[in-house]
């Protein structure tokens, strides 16, 4: 498997980048702004993100929370206008990126830190077969010439699990399915071994037989070479099945962090409570579906106060008035920006418990 | 559990509203300059199967299996190659004209694109009042725009928003105007394709909740087309699985998710992420290799035993019919040589 990888022309090339302490990214109050005709939206109001190397950080959230910007930013990649990045840092291995120029950049976004999109097919140029766009990355960051990195985009190809790969290099994306386009898409971010992978709603598009191939082979080759991921999803399922840790964004905020068991335990911000009791579960039956009531809001517009607190069971005058309140630490490792989020917790606990308990067998048969 | 046999009971002697036998639809392959066909996209191959008064039947799927063809077939909005669709006795494929249109009164649809189903240039009352155009008995002229705002309420929308257009409004409460629409001529049956699967996770419930309320008030009987097998057990009594144009199995919502007999039910089963991490690892996934097949030119004999995991000799040579087989409590209809019940999810009962 991975010494097909290991060699020269595909090895991690002779990288000046090490983390201290094992982390990788670091992300403090970044704030993000498209300034459009309707006015300023505040995409991103001070996220502060940190990933260190062989973990998965989910960054969950619904359209419009932010979480592709956040993701476009730490890459560079957001249109700028109408986006532009207004404050914060971006740090990789302790290197603030925000202030490097488009040449220094370059030689992070790929070899050190890449990216995978939900839509392969639009994110793959029609008009190229795939093996040459893999192949690319490779001329252009490692200067390989045309048959070597023909030879590395096969293997890549075979890596993530594509059959008949030697045959199919010169193939135009059109002829693949939509799982294999992501298979490529995937080929093409793990060219260059980067340290950093973002996966944008890297199977949203895809059917579910076909969602948890691709999600095997992610989990597989971050293992095989200690990346970090980052996963930015809406599906709390497959955010459950691979996330270490979690990040819930709200209306272009961190609403919530906690590593993955205990937030699925018992959700310490309203937000993510609404979430996790509105989605049906396929092991549940006679289920009741709690409705979030009310809708996001446009970012054009966000409420003064809490951003959530025009759909928060929760809601005090203290959340309509006051300030946002501020991402704290409620229990140990654990980070809520909500004034009630001790009541939360407690209640949550209460609540999640609650089918274990009553079906007191169901607790300790469940598989 | 003695609930199954319950509900089996009931759906024995309740009414059935809709029957479909051996439905097919082919689309032709047409190429070359003086188009000939060259060959058929087999999207339905020979679906059969009753709608009860009051139910919900899930058709579930992965894309291109033929679900959503099956849906429009159900309302007529595509003619089928061949096959009946019995509904209060009459077949809606031998009807045309006037008397079609009396029949579709009867069963409406609801899309899975809010954003592309509405008419942008019209108002919001023009949309749900355009089926009293073609109907104009169900509503006297001078109490139309009286239902519309009825309507409007009724599907959780402020009925003064009847002048505003689809723009104005947000992904959920789009799909509300569509149901809104959809159930204004007061339909037996309302056809689901995918009702849900284009909104944000918050407002799926909403919508999924309103759906449940407006069955139970209007007596209406649902088929809810859809891939997320969740929402699927969640809204369904019974649910279809089909795999490239046909169905392989069938049977009320426990029978499908509690005692799948069918290898492909089984794997669909295994991939479908639940949320709580601390299943992770412990769930059996049932890994299948490749792609679908494409329907132009499906697999001989069982279509799934190019993927399948137990297919022997015999799935590509003979056919396997939907016959009940045992599924260890009971047996209900499965299209395989070797069905045989596997637990693959371990369900909780949380009715309080």
């Amino acid at each position: 498997m991975s010494d097909t990888l290991s060699e020269t022309d595909v090895a991690r090339g002779e990288s000046s980048w090490t983390p201290t302490d094992g982390r990788l990214l670091d992300v403090e109050d970044l704030q993000v702004e498209f300034r459009t005709r309707d006015g300023v939206a505040k995409a991103i109001n001070g996220v502060s993100l940190h990933l260190d190397e062989g973990e998965t950080l989910a960054v969950l959230g619904e359209s419009g929370s932010g979480k592709s910007v956040t993701a476009q930013a730490i890459m560079g990649i957001l249109d700028t206008p109408p986006g532009f990045i207004t404050g914060g840092s971006v740090r990789y291995c302790g290197t603030e990126l925000l202030t490097m120029t488009e040449k220094q950049r370059r030689e992070i976004r790929g070899p050190e830190i890449s990216m995978i999109f939900q839509d392969a097919l639009s994110s793959l140029n029609p008009v190229f077969p795939v093996g040459w766009q893999i192949a690319e990355m490779l001329r252009v960051h490692r200067g390989a010439n045309r048959s070597d990195a023909r030879e590395a985009a096969i293997r890549l190809m075979e890596r993530v699990n594509i059959p008949g790969a030697r045959q199919r290099v010169n193939a135009f994306p059109h002829q693949f399915s939509g799982g294999m386009r992501q298979r490529i898409m995937i080929a093409m971010a793990i060219a260059l071994d980067p340290a950093v992978l973002i996966a944008d709603e890297p199977t949203t598009a895809l059917d579910v037989t076909v969602q948890a191939q691709i999600m095997a082979l992610l989990a597989e080759l971050q293992e095989e070479r200690r990346m970090g991921l980052i996963l930015i999803t809406h599906d709390l399922g497959v955010v459950a099945d691979v996330a270490d840790r979690i990040a819930v964004m709200y209306a272009g905020k961190l609403v919530e962090t906690a590593d993955v068991h205990s937030i699925y335990a018992a959700p310490a911000h309203p937000y993510t409570q609404g979430l996790l009791a509105s989605i049906p579960r396929l092991d549940q039956k006679g289920q009741e579906l709690a409705a979030i009531g009310g809708l996001p809001p446009n970012l054009t517009r966000i409420p003064p106060g809490c951003p959530f607190n025009p759909r928060c069971r929760y809601a005090q005058d203290v959340c309509r008035h006051d300030p946002p309140p501020a991402l704290r630490e409620v229990r140990p490792g654990r980070r809520a920006a909500c004034h009630f989020a001790e009541d939360v917790l407690a209640d949550s606990a209460r609540e999640f418990d609650h089918p274990h308990h009553v079906h007191g067998d169901g607790g300790e048969e469940r598989r | 559990m003695s609930s199954s046999d319950g509900s089996a009971a009931r759906t024995s002697d309740r009414e059935v509203i809709l029957s479909a036998h051996d439905l097919v639809k082919h689309y032709p392959i047409r190429s070359g300059v003086v188009k000939r066909t060259v060959g058929q996209v087999k999207a339905v191959d020979g679906v059969s199967f009753d709608l009860y008064k009051g139910e919900t039947l899930g058709i579930v799927g992965e894309s291109g299996c033929g679900k959503s063809t099956l849906g429009r077939l159900l309302v007529q909005l595509e003619r089928p190659t061949s096959g009946s669709l019995h509904f209060d006795g009459v077949d809606m494929t031998q009807q045309s004209g006037n008397a079609l249109r009396r029949l579709r009164r009867d069963i409406q649809i609801v899309f899975q694109d809010p954003y592309t189903s509405l008419n942008p240039r019209k108002t919001v009352g023009d949309i749900i009042g355009e089926p009293f155009d073609i109907h104009p008995d169900v509503v006297p002229k001078g109490g139309r725009r009286r239902r519309v705002q009825e309507l409007l309420d009724l599907v959780g929308l402020s009925p003064e928003h009847i002048n505003r257009y689809p723009h104005q409004f947000s992904g959920g409460q789009r799909q509300r105007i569509g149901i809104a629409r959809g159930i204004a001529l007061n339909p037996k049956v309302l056809v689901c394709d995918e009702p849900v699967s284009a909104l944000d996770v918050s407002v799926q419930a909403q919508v999924v909740n309103l759906m449940e309320r407006l069955q139970d008030e209007l007596g209406l009987s649902y088929v809810f087309v859809a891939h997320d097998l969740s929402v699927v057990r969640h809204i369904s009594d019974r649910v279809a699985v089909m795999y490239l144009g046909r169905i392989v199995e069938i049977g009320d919502e426990e029978q499908i998710y509690e005692r799948p007999t069918h290898p492909y039910t089984q794997a669909l089963l295994s991939a479908v992420p639940v949320p709580d991490p601390t299943l992770r690892g412990k769930r059996e996934q049932i890994v299948l290799s490749g792609d679908v097949p494409s329907p132009a030119n499906p697999p001989r004999a069982c279509r799934f035993h190019t993927r399948c995991f137990k297919a022997q000799d015999i799935c590509s040579v003979e056919d396997p019919a939907l016959d009940p087989r045992p599924d260890g409590r009971g047996a209900h209809p499965s299209a395989c040589h070797f069905a045989e019940p596997r637990t693959i999810v371990e369900t909780i009962d949380v009715s309080s």
